[in-house]
């Protein structure tokens, strides 16, 4: 469904992404490990247009869609929960998911507000709050929900368990099996490795930009060496 | 007590103009970052279709169609300017927008003494509405009634828009984050078209609204620009409400000045805002311009290194070549070199806060202008002799920046500079009102070197010595620890306080040194032009000096002298045309748009291209 090919990508001069290539097969989650500043948000950055790769192609679905200007990329079916939990900090939840609302898209769920609800409750009491007044747990729900809203076929998470209580991890684990039951592709970014054992079906590691291990999880789980040398558990 | 009530009205008539050309402002630069420095151009422009139209269009209906229809022209001409103007150079750094916005001002200028001829319009009177009626007998016109009544609905009409509609709630998130916006599946650019449409459009409604009060003039653009920067920074940036209040406050108030202090009038709005960001910072209803959301932009920038020997052979031959002038140029070319170096002076001293210190000023001018009246009323006054007065001036520059530095610099980013531009109107409206002792609007004459430095070459000299002295010191700043701690405060204040910069005071000091050196350049133009008039306080004079310091590089240390050197040779051929803004306006839009670098970042990157000089092994 998604393939990253030889992608590499700079900041300036720093050379950030250097030859990337993984794919992310229909229906299922992927997550994308590596230490702190190993290029995990940089990549999703790069599949979502926000970072140009300076070389190599993004295809999904068949297409090329490097190049595009992000909004395309998401109307395109990407949908983007960046790390930093960027709410709109002014608006109220509802107007945040309004910003997020995009218009049915074939072969994948028609999301309303009301569904978002379901999924997280605890949204659903301070539909009227303003983003600022949300805890951290709820700001990262609200993170998700909002790119819901663009009824998404593939969904690109970064970091979703960063610096929230481990009972709300918990439940994100949940949400996010319950979003591949649904049909939706994952793609996620994680340092932390229960976390991602919980979810995931394939593997990427990376360190420095570079690519250092692809495979599923069971393949990973075989080979702990691989996990104590690049990650720290 | 009708008096006071009649004068309320009037205030509140006044403020509708104010209010939209300020929430257009307000609601552009939200959204777009862009500080629309053209829109008092479209305010014109409002004004001037409007009249128009009210010719061909007759009767009541004509009347209010024409005002609607001028609105919507106006912000159609606003997409034409930010299709062809702004899109190229969004992704550039913000001050280039401001630039380009500049010429976008000389450009419809032109444009509109093209077509409307140089004499003013009186607006024609709302058909219906021509009469007074008497409040507790007082007169009243009926059009000001008429305004007060359509200013809350124009007000509760966008308020509406922005709070309650999917695209207010779109634009709302753009003005906080544009780059989450567009990941989220919304096209920015149309975004961007749309409230630079909506924009636009106000400050051309609001224009043909005054018109029945005011009619058009080719000076409206820029007087409107300072009432408006104050509305907005007493509002708060982005609040409509705030927006609203502050055009009530600012107008009523200057009502009341007119009737009980007609000499301050202009001077009273700058004063209030003064106080109002004394207690709070970000203006009435404005909330804290969060820094630093969008980071370096572009290439970052080279470290700066002292020149190395083939360019320090350069520069000296260049001297050379400046210094014997006078043995074999004319006295027209001495006397124009000698307006160059003051003007190099001057753009190199803002160019030092701004490139190495990031403080973007609008109002540099009030130190230029400011020295330069210090010196003229030490003259006139005091009888003081030109050796004295040529210390004094950059000295009273500099007690100035203490001073104004000291308010403006408790504000950053975009209020900083408003601020700035604020108190330039404020010297400028002293100048020009308290005419017992500037003289006003007719200035002060007679203010000549003293005898020894009479002779055209002489004086060349003098300002030879003292302008390149000045643009050395400022350049050996730049080099010295000191200007280690103003780069590390421009790029990134918060780090540079946990390493003990004191960033405020580094920045002050900053400020003020180049208010000394601005005041020193000032001191040099009275004594070199014999006189001196409110015009060089103006807001216009701040611009020539931030457009020179763009074009030459921000990025560059020598950008300030060499734009200044380029901007004055080149304004001095093209002012002998009519239409020179026009040509001017255009140049300065097609250089933001093809060499954002500058004239030395481009010389200096067409040169590494070359060969001719390396390329620094840290650039690479």
């Amino acid at each position: 469904m998604l393939e990253v090919k030889d992608v590499n990508s700079f900041y300036g001069k720093a050379h950030v992404l250097n030859d990337l290539n993984f794919n992310v097969e229909a229906g299922t989650v992927v997550a994308l490990l590596g230490r702190n500043g190993a290029g995990k948000t940089t990549t999703m950055k790069s599949i979502m247009q926000l970072v140009r790769p300076r070389s190599g192609t993004v295809i999904y679905k068949g297409q090329d869609i490097t190049g595009w200007p992000s909004h395309k990329v998401a109307r395109a079916g990407l949908g983007y929960v960046p790390e930093e939990r960027r709410i709109f900090t002014q608006l109220t939840v509802l107007e945040n998911l309004e910003v997020g609302r995009q218009p049915p898209r074939e072969g994948c769920t028609t999301w309303t507000d009301d569904m978002v609800f379901d999924l997280f409750p605890n949204l659903a009491e301070r539909r009227n709050n303003r983003g600022k007044a949300l805890s951290g747990g709820e700001q990262q729900m609200l993170t998700i929900a909002r790119t819901l809203m663009g009824n998404p076929a593939f969904i690109l998470l970064d970091e979703p368990s960063e610096g929230i209580a481990p009972v709300i991890v918990e439940q994100m684990a949940r949400v996010i099996l319950q979003l591949k039951r649904e049909g939706l592709t994952v793609l996620l970014s994680e340092q932390n490795l229960h976390f991602a054992q919980a979810v995931a079906d394939g593997v990427v590691i990376i360190e420095h930009g570079t690519q250092k291990f692809v495979g599923s999880l069971s393949e990973l789980q075989a080979h702990p060496e691989i996990r104590d040398q690049y990650l720290s558990v | 007590m009708g008096l006071f009530i009649a004068q309320i009205l009037t205030g509140l008539a006044n403020a509708g103009a104010l209010f939209m050309v300020a929430s257009g402002l307000s609601l552009i630069f939200g959204v777009t970052r862009v500080v629309n420095f053209a829109h008092g151009s479209f305010y014109m422009l409002g004004a001037y279709v409007g009249y128009s139209l009210m010719q061909v269009l007759p009767g009541m209906v004509g009347f209010w169609v024409a005002i609607l229809l001028a609105g919507i022209i106006v912000g159609l001409i606003g997409v034409i300017v930010e299709f062809c103007v702004l899109r190229p150079v969004y992704s550039a750094p913000e001050l280039f927008q401001l630039v380009a916005t500049f010429g976008v001002i000389l450009v419809i200028q032109d444009l509109a003494l093209m077509i409307w001829g140089p004499q003013d319009l009186l607006g024609p009177r709302a058909p219906g509405l021509k009469g007074v009626i008497r409040i507790m007998g007082e007169p009243v016109p009926q059009y000001d009634i008429a305004l007060i009544v359509i200013t809350p609905f124009v007000a509760f009409g966008l308020w509406y828009l922005i709070t309650r509609t999917r695209v207010g709630t779109l634009v709302r998130a753009a003005t906080q984050d544009r780059e989450m916006v567009s990941a989220l599946g919304v096209n920015q650019a149309w975004l961007f078209t749309g409230v630079f449409f909506l924009g636009c459009a106000l400050a051309g409604l609001g224009g043909a609204l005054q018109l029945p009060k005011g009619g058009a003039d080719l000076l409206m653009d820029f007087n409107i620009l300072g009432p408006v920067f104050v509305v907005v920074v007493i509002g708060g940036m982005g609040s409509l409400p705030g927006a609203y209040l502050a055009a009530v406050i600012i107008s009523v108030l200057n009502v009341f000045g007119v009737t009980y202090a007609p000499q301050s009038t202009l001077v009273l709005m700058f004063v209030v805002m003064v106080i109002v960001l004394m207690f709070r910072p970000f203006g009435l209803l404005g909330k804290e311009e969060v820094a630093g959301e969008h980071g370096q932009v572009g290439e970052p920038e080279r470290p700066i290194k002292p020149a190395g020997r083939n360019m320090r052979l350069l520069v000296a031959a260049g001297l050379l070549i400046l210094g014997l002038l006078p043995f074999y140029g004319s006295n027209f070319a001495v006397v124009l070199v000698t307006d160059i170096m003051i003007f190099a002076l001057f753009a190199a001293s803002l160019h030092f806060m701004l490139g190495q210190g990031g403080l973007v000023s609008f109002g540099h001018a009030a130190f230029f202008g400011g020295g330069a009246y210090a010196a003229a009323l030490f003259v006139t006054h005091a009888n003081t002799p030109m050796e004295l007065a040529l210390v004094l001036a950059p000295v009273c520059a500099g007690l100035a920046a203490i001073v104004i530095g000291w308010v403006c610099l408790r504000s950053t980013g975009v209020y900083f500079a408003m601020l700035t531009l604020a108190f330039g109107q404020l010297l400028w409206s002293l100048a020009f009102q308290w005419s017992e002792v500037t003289g006003g609007d007719d200035g002060l004459v007679n203010i000549w070197p003293s005898d020894w430095a009479s002779d055209n070459s002489v004086y060349y000299y003098l300002a030879f010595v003292l302008c390149v002295g000045g643009i050395l010191l400022l350049r050996q700043a730049a080099h010295a620890p000191f200007g280690y701690a103003m780069r590390a405060a421009r790029d990134s204040a918060r780090q540079a306080e946990a390493m003990g910069i004191n960033t405020k005071r580094i920045q002050w000091v900053a400020f003020t040194f180049a208010g000394v050196m601005a005041g020193l350049a000032g001191g040099l133009f009275v004594f070199s032009k014999g006189s001196i008039f409110p015009n060089e306080l103006e807001t216009a004079r701040s611009f020539d000096a931030l457009i020179v310091v763009f074009l030459g590089g921000v990025k560059t240390l020598s950008g300030g002298w060499v734009g200044a050197a380029f901007f004055e040779g080149i304004k001095d051929y093209l002012t002998r045309f009519e239409y020179w803004r026009l040509a001017l306006g255009l140049s300065i839009i097609v250089i933001v748009i093809l060499g954002p670098e500058g004239i030395v970042g481009s010389l200096r990157k067409a040169g590494e291209r070359l060969g001719i000089l390396k390329v620094p092994e840290d650039a690479k």
